[in-house]
């Protein structure tokens, strides 16, 4: 078993004020690609670091398989890591670099010829076996990093931020390539990143951390759907949730955003009083005619940008730049008055005051349709 | 096909046209030259000049003044090597370069690997492991020679403490080249040490991590990731050392003044007594060209077989 369970962990530098963790419980299941995402400097290293036995836990408990191992060293945990920076030993060959566990951990050498070529063979680095760090690209760096957390076979996989210092096209390819790996071995994966893209592709769940506290566990397409909060709203997604001030009346039933621009929709829970709705860049349709049910309003396009099969566009809402994806190519200019139409059942709507999620009501009917097209 | 390229009609750039002259072509040359031309100066004038100026005196007898008199050939070689106390200094210089450079970059690097340790207070051990760097060799001599006073030394008391009798330390024939010895790797200390904890904190902290994760100990770590990551710093402070040991003067003149019996005359205070105690400048720079022959093959012996074993990033 080695299911990673941390209990109201908090974390201080050097006994020094303020906390870069904040009272965290969560418990990553056995086997499960666990994503840790959140903005730079938000902690999501140090808690890595925590869970490796490379900083000190300050207050609370970690269990790895079921075991109290606040005081474990590193080696005990029998895990494996990939550094950002790779940690490559600059003066071994990729050979050496990555069998470098497996000789501290005096594994025999035909098991370690073993490992090495299957985890080379499946990261194609057969061909530079004999080459030094400074001599391989990022991307073959970083497959040494990850051939090293192979052949170690540890049960439990930490990754900080393995992808970020590669360009787009391999990060793509390597995300998929991690995920196999991940799930060939039945790895407990925890993976940090600051990039949204995949912690949205990549995860089983996600974290979202935010200056030490966690902001919502979950799903990636729940979390996605569900955001418990403006911040995860607004980091979750991109481009990102459209967010402005609006008032709910609750004897018309009627959100208003502005005097131009107002949502009739029954939210029973909530008491009239001003709220912060967000509505994602793709729930902002093309009207169509003869439709008596959707709420249509007329906006000055400031900004386009042609994605190729998409168009995004800005116009403003009250104080906030909102941002529209259509499907197709639509040669909008700046200056171009236009008719959009709202869909209110994908609205979220958020306390003014706590910024907590207090309505959402995106329909959970994609399991439904997801049968239907599955022959 | 008429080409429309304008430079086809037109005047072509000169690049590789035969007709570009001598002073074109050297143009890179001349500008290099340029950029060199302050350090050449200063070489010519401080290195060159005196190196082949003692190269040529090397071949003759001189006069109280030091001008050349009478060729003699390679005379003052054969001399040096069939005079005992030349061989003897020789042999002397060997040794001491033996007792001082190995034992320097083993105590500076344990010191530097000691001082690198995230302790409190660490500070201050850096600075006072660092201070001799800011020691003359000349207030260093006169401190060793209070540590090394036979009667009122603190070196004689504490060993006494442990029962052994008072040694004469500069003045005994069997102690006084290693007195000398540990003055120099005190002197060598501060810079050795130095130059190696800079070293040792340029190496990046997550290959340890990585490694203790692996489960290596810190043996381990010091033997497969210290030690070769440091292998060109510690080239680096060998051939310093090497080539200072070589051409120590200061701390000779000092504590021992060559003696007791030609035991500590090294090779430089052999050179200066011939030169500006005897006035005998032809046999002094047959001697400096030995040395500077002796330094040079050194040098190259430890380039081509120690320098393999450096791992430069
Ligand atoms: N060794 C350290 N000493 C003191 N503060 C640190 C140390 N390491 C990180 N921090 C602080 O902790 C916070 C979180 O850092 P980190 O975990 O690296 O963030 P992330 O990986 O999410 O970008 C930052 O504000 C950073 O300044
Ligand atoms: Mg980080």
């Amino acid at each position: 078993m080695s299911e990673v369970e941390l209990l109201s962990v908090s974390k201080l530098y050097g006994n020094k004020q303020p906390y870069i963790i904040k009272n965290l419980s969560v418990t990553i299941e056995s086997g499960e690609f666990f994503v840790i995402v959140g903005p730079s400097g938000c902690g999501k290293s140090t808690l890595l670091r925590m869970i490796a036995g490379l900083e000190d836990i300050s207050e609370g408990v970690l269990r790895i398989g079921g075991e109290m191992a606040n005081h474990w060293s590193p080696s005990q945990r029998d895990i494996s890591m990939v550094f950002q920076n790779y940690a490559l030993y600059p003066h071994l060959n990729v050979r050496e670099n990555i069998i470098f566990g497996l000789r501290v951990k005096k594994i025999s050498h035909e098991e370690r010829e073993k490992r090495l070529l299957e985890a080379c063979e499946m990261l194609n680095l057969t061909d530079y076996l004999n080459r030094k760090p400074r001599e391989l690209s990022g991307g073959q760096r970083q497959r040494v990093a990850l051939a090293r957390a192979i052949v170690s076979q540890s049960p439990i996989c930490l990754m900080d931020e393995p992808l970020s210092n590669l360009d787009a096209k391999l990060r793509a390819h390597m995300r998929s390539e991690i995920r196999k790996i991940q799930r060939q071995f039945g790895t407990t994966m925890i993976y940090v990143t600051h990039d949204q893209v995949e912690a949205m592709t990549m995860g089983d769940r996600m974290m979202i951390l935010n200056q030490g506290e966690i902001q919502q566990i979950g799903r990636p397409i729940d979390i996605y759907n569900h955001p418990a909060n403006t911040f995860v709203a607004s980091f979750i997604g991109s481009p990102q949730m459209n967010m402005c001030e609006a008032y709910y009346d609750g004897t018309s039933q009627e959100l208003r955003i502005n005097n131009d621009l107002k949502l009739t929709m029954a939210l029973p829970k909530l008491k009239t009083s001003t709220y912060i709705i967000g509505l994602r860049p793709e729930y902002i349709h093309i009207p169509q005619p003869n439709n008596s049910n959707q709420t249509t309003v007329q906006v000055v396009i400031n900004h386009v940008e042609l994605l190729g099969n998409d168009t995004l566009f800005s116009f403003q809402v009250n104080d906030q730049q909102w941002t529209a994806k259509w499907n197709g190519q639509w040669l909008f200019e700046p200056g171009d008055k236009i008719s959009i139409a709202l869909d209110a059942d994908a609205i979220c709507v958020f306390d003014k005051g706590t910024r907590q999620l207090v309505h959402s009501s995106i329909k959970q009917d994609h399991d439904e349709l997801q049968k239907g097209v599955l022959a | 096909m008429a080409m429309e390229n304008p430079t086809s009609t037109g005047k072509v750039p000169s690049l590789n046209m035969p007709y570009r002259t001598f002073w074109e072509k050297t143009r890179p040359i001349q500008v290099a030259i340029l950029f060199l031309l302050p350090s050449l100066i200063l070489f010519s004038v401080f290195v060159f000049y005196p190196l082949f100026r003692t190269i040529y005196l090397s071949f003759f007898l001189t006069n109280q003044k030091g001008l050349p008199t009478v060729f003699v050939g390679f005379d003052n070689f054969i001399q040096l090597f069939q005079s005992a106390d030349f061989l003897q200094s020789i042999e002397a210089t060997f040794l001491f370069v033996l007792y001082t450079v190995p034992a320097s970059v083993v105590i500076s690097l344990f010191l530097a690997l000691l001082a690198n340790e995230k302790l409190k207070g660490i500070h201050f051990f850096r600075t006072i492991f660092a201070s001799s760097l800011g020691v003359s060799v000349a207030a260093a001599s006169v401190t060793w020679l209070f540590i090394f006073n036979p009667t009122m030394g603190v070196l004689n008391r504490m060993i006494s403490f442990f029962g052994i009798p008072e040694i004469n330390w500069l003045a005994d024939p069997h102690w006084a080249l290693l007195a000398v010895s540990i003055t120099t790797i005190w002197l060598n200390l501060g810079f050795s040490f130095l130059i190696i904890l800079g070293g040792l904190q340029n190496i990046d902290q997550s290959l340890y991590e990585s490694s203790s994760i692996d489960g290596a100990g810190y043996f381990y770590q010091l033997r497969r990731i210290t030690i070769p990551m440091l292998s060109p710093t510690l080239f680096f402070i060998m051939t310093v050392s090497l080539i200072n040991a070589f051409q120590t003067f200061g701390q000779i003149d000092l504590l021992t003044g060559g003696g007791p019996g030609q035991t500590t005359n090294l090779m430089v205070y052999a050179i200066y007594k011939d030169a500006f105690v005897n006035f005998n400048f032809g046999k002094a720079s047959a001697e400096v060209v030995i040395l500077f022959l002796l330094i040079l093959i050194v040098t190259l012996l430890q380039f081509k077989f120690v320098e393999k074993k450096v791992h430069y990033q």
